[in-house]
């Protein structure tokens, strides 16, 4: 199965791929080729946007539209070929720094136009590709190489974040979670929407050294044991919630598209003097 | 057919402009003098089946546009002083990958928020430098409403030629003003439309086909499934570290350019046949400098114009060409001086070079360039 979805929708002459052993990026990477491969797109009309970062060079390696941009503007990008092509299938790849600190403003109004752009947040943490320094994600009291004492800031809960922005749905689960996380992706691209999946990440060369996570099995397993599905996290006894993180659909509703709003727009003009 | 005669603002000429040769998509964030530019592109674009999006910033604004781009449509966006210093990096951007953009930026007084409705030239330096590294740019200043329009269509033309950002670079003045401006018919206006891959041919995007100058451009979504990178990349589009290629790859931007001059290139000469002294200025600024050769001429002093219409790359061959026949240049420009070290690096040792500008928000007045020729004799 697997060597079907890597000869079908990977460039293989660009593998192997940059990404640390144990890095959980390639298996966010495939989730997204499973969900587009179960829901039958057109490869010429998927078209993958990321801005810079680790997470972010997963497109060079996918056989689609692919389009590498500047550090957080993917978004930005991603609405300009949405607009101008509504025919695209628009899917945002991006690091938790990418879609939180430096296109944080880009994420909000993506979300608030509920434009058709599905959005894959690989949240590993931290600043992957600079080597460790704290992200708007990275836990309180937690190490970066710029929180050497330990990090003051509060983190973002960037599902929750771009719901109240506007997104139409909005999930978050793990790479650990893989079956669920496919399924979402796939709900993601159906939904007529913005859509953001946030795939809770590992990046055992940073986040996990600096904090002595462990080993990446380790680091899984944090991620198997810690994420609870908000449902059943809501009916926990407050100290029982301590050190768990939620996953689950936070945000799943219907309202007008923008590029759909758009091309209602020309048509009403038609005829009309110019 | 009776001829389409108009009175209208130069930012008006350049939508109307921008409509004819083809742009349908525009992507902006408003910013006075600019603004009008996003107001009528919002207005007009749906008319023609195009796309307007106000975005949540200049720098999206950018990225939208090169988005539009790419997915096959003319693209453009506007701006002034903040908003250009915004875009800088991904001007880069549409440089290295190669995209056709036109970018407006209508100057007004800076640095930072400065003098928001006040004309100046203080961008020239920062839209050959702004954006960081080596690159290509081409740039070009209309002096008046009709010729706002003419540029509009050659930045549209040039952009899509080249498959590079073209800036045109106006001014609050030229901007704002209202004349008198006949519009052509669209069968009489030169539209030049990117290169699309040759059918049945293997597509590398980024390879120069026999006999061309850019690379040929699919646009997203029609089956070609290529990368599109800011890194440098080879003729595959996909990254290369290899510091070979990275110089093959700047040669090809840098020369793409540097080999196409007299196609990029033009500039008006006013009454240079005879003249010993020589008044360079651009943009609004060179209607000043006219009326006051014309007033010097009266009084017999032998003055004359060179006014790059084409700013970056500059008229350099024809400057210097010139420059062998004249003693003094005065570069006249609304800044504290930046135009004036192009001049200075292209004319040598032929000519003296003095300059005289202002950054206050106040336009030059042609008695003060008078006054000024008259100090240098
Ligand atoms: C304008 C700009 N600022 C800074 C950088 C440097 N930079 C590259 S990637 C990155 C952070 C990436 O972190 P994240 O988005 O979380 O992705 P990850 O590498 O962890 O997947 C930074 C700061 C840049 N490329 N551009
Ligand atoms: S640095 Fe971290 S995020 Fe980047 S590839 Fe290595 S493990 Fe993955």
């Amino acid at each position: 199965m697997s060597s079907t979805l890597i000869s079908n929708y990977f460039r293989e002459a660009n593998l192997p791929h940059i990404w640390c052993p144990g890095c959980s990026n390639g298996i966010v990477t495939r989730a997204l080729v499973k969900a587009i491969d179960e829901l039958g797109l057109d490869k010429n009309k998927v078209t993958v946007v990321s801005g810079i970062g680790c997470s972010s060079r997963a497109p060079g390696y996918l056989d689609f539209n692919t389009l590498h941009t500047t550090h957080g503007r993917a978004l930005a990008f991603a609405t300009g070929l949405k607009l101008a092509n509504p025919d695209l299938e628009v899917i945002v790849i991006t690091g938790d720094g990418d879609v939180s600190a430096i296109g944080g403003n880009h994420l909000i109004h993506a979300a608030r136009r509920n434009i058709n752009i599905t959005t894959i947040v690989f949240n590993n943490n931290i600043y992957g590709m600079t080597g460790g320094q704290y992200s708007p994600t990275t836990p309180t009291h937690a190490l970066g190489t710029t929180a050497p004492h330990g990090n003051i800031d509060k983190p973002f809960d960037i599902t929750q974040l771009a719901a109240a922005a506007g997104a139409t749905y909005a999930a978050r689960t793990t790479s650990y979670h893989v079956n669920q996380l496919i399924k979402y992706i796939k709900k993601g691209i159906e939904n007529k929407g913005f859509s953001l999946i946030e795939a809770a990440s590992i990046c055992p060369t940073y986040y996990g050294r600096k904090n002595k996570s462990g080993s990446a099995v380790k680091m899984m397993e944090f991620l198997r044991d810690n994420y609870i599905d908000i449902k059943a996290y809501d009916k926990l006894p407050d100290d029982k919630k301590i050190g768990k993180e939620t996953m689950g659909e936070f945000k799943e509703i219907t309202l007008p598209e923008y590029t759909d709003e758009y091309l209602r727009l020309i048509e009403n003009l038609k005829g009309a003097e110019k | 057919m009776s001829k389409n005669i108009k009175l209208m603002q130069g930012n008006e000429a350049c939508i109307e402009a921008a409509l004819m040769v083809g742009m349908r998509f525009y992507a902006g964030y408003p910013i006075t003098p600019s603004t009008e530019l996003a107001e009528l592109s919002a207005e007009k674009l749906p008319y023609y089946g195009g796309k307007f999006i106000q975005m949540e910033d200049e720098i999206a604004g950018i990225a939208a546009a090169i988005g539009g781009s790419l997915a096959g449509l003319k693209s453009m966006t506007a701006t002034s002083g903040p908003g250009f210093s915004l875009k800088q990096e991904n001007i880069g951007y549409a440089m290295i990958a190669e995209v056709p953009l036109v970018i407006v930026n209508v100057q007004r007084g800076g640095p930072s928020t400065g003098l928001p409705t006040s004309p100046a030239q203080g961008d020239i330096m920062q839209a050959k430098w702004g954006t960081h590294g080596d690159h290509p740019v081409i740039a070009l200043s209309p002096e008046s409403v009709p010729e706002t329009f003419e540029l509009t269509i050659r930045a549209f033309n040039l952009a899509e030629k080249y498959r590079t950002p073209v800036m045109l670079l106006t001014d609050e003045i030229v901007g704002h003003m209202r004349e008198k401006i006949e519009i052509p018919a669209i069968e009489e206006i030169e539209i030049f439309n990117r290169l699309k891959p040759i059918e049945g041919k293997e597509y590398l995007p980024y390879k120069i086909e026999e006999g061309d100058i850019v690379p040929r451009m699919a646009s997203y979504g029609e089956g070609y499934r290529y990368h599109v990178t800011g890194l440098f990349h080879d003729e595959t589009g996909f990254p290369s570290n290899s510091s070979e290629n990275a110089e093959l790859m700047l040669n090809h931007l840098m020369s793409k350019v540097e080999d196409n001059l007299d196609d990029i290139i033009t500039y008006e000469e006013y009454m240079i046949e005879d003249a010993e002294f020589l008044i360079v200025a651009y943009g609004s600024t060179s209607r000043t400098a006219r009326s006051a050769v014309k007033i010097l001429r009266q009084e017999g002093i032998k003055v004359g114009m060179f006014r790059p219409i084409t700013i970056w790359p500059s008229p350099e061959k024809r400057l210097r060409e010139i420059s062998k026949n004249i003693k003094n240049i005065l570069v006249a420009e609304m800044n504290l001086g930046q135009y004036v070290y192009e001049i200075q690096r292209i004319v040598k040792s032929n000519s003296e070079v003095y300059h005289i500008g202002r950054a206050n928000g106040e336009v030059l007045m042609p008695s003060e360039i008078v006054t000024k020729v008259k100090e240098v004799l």
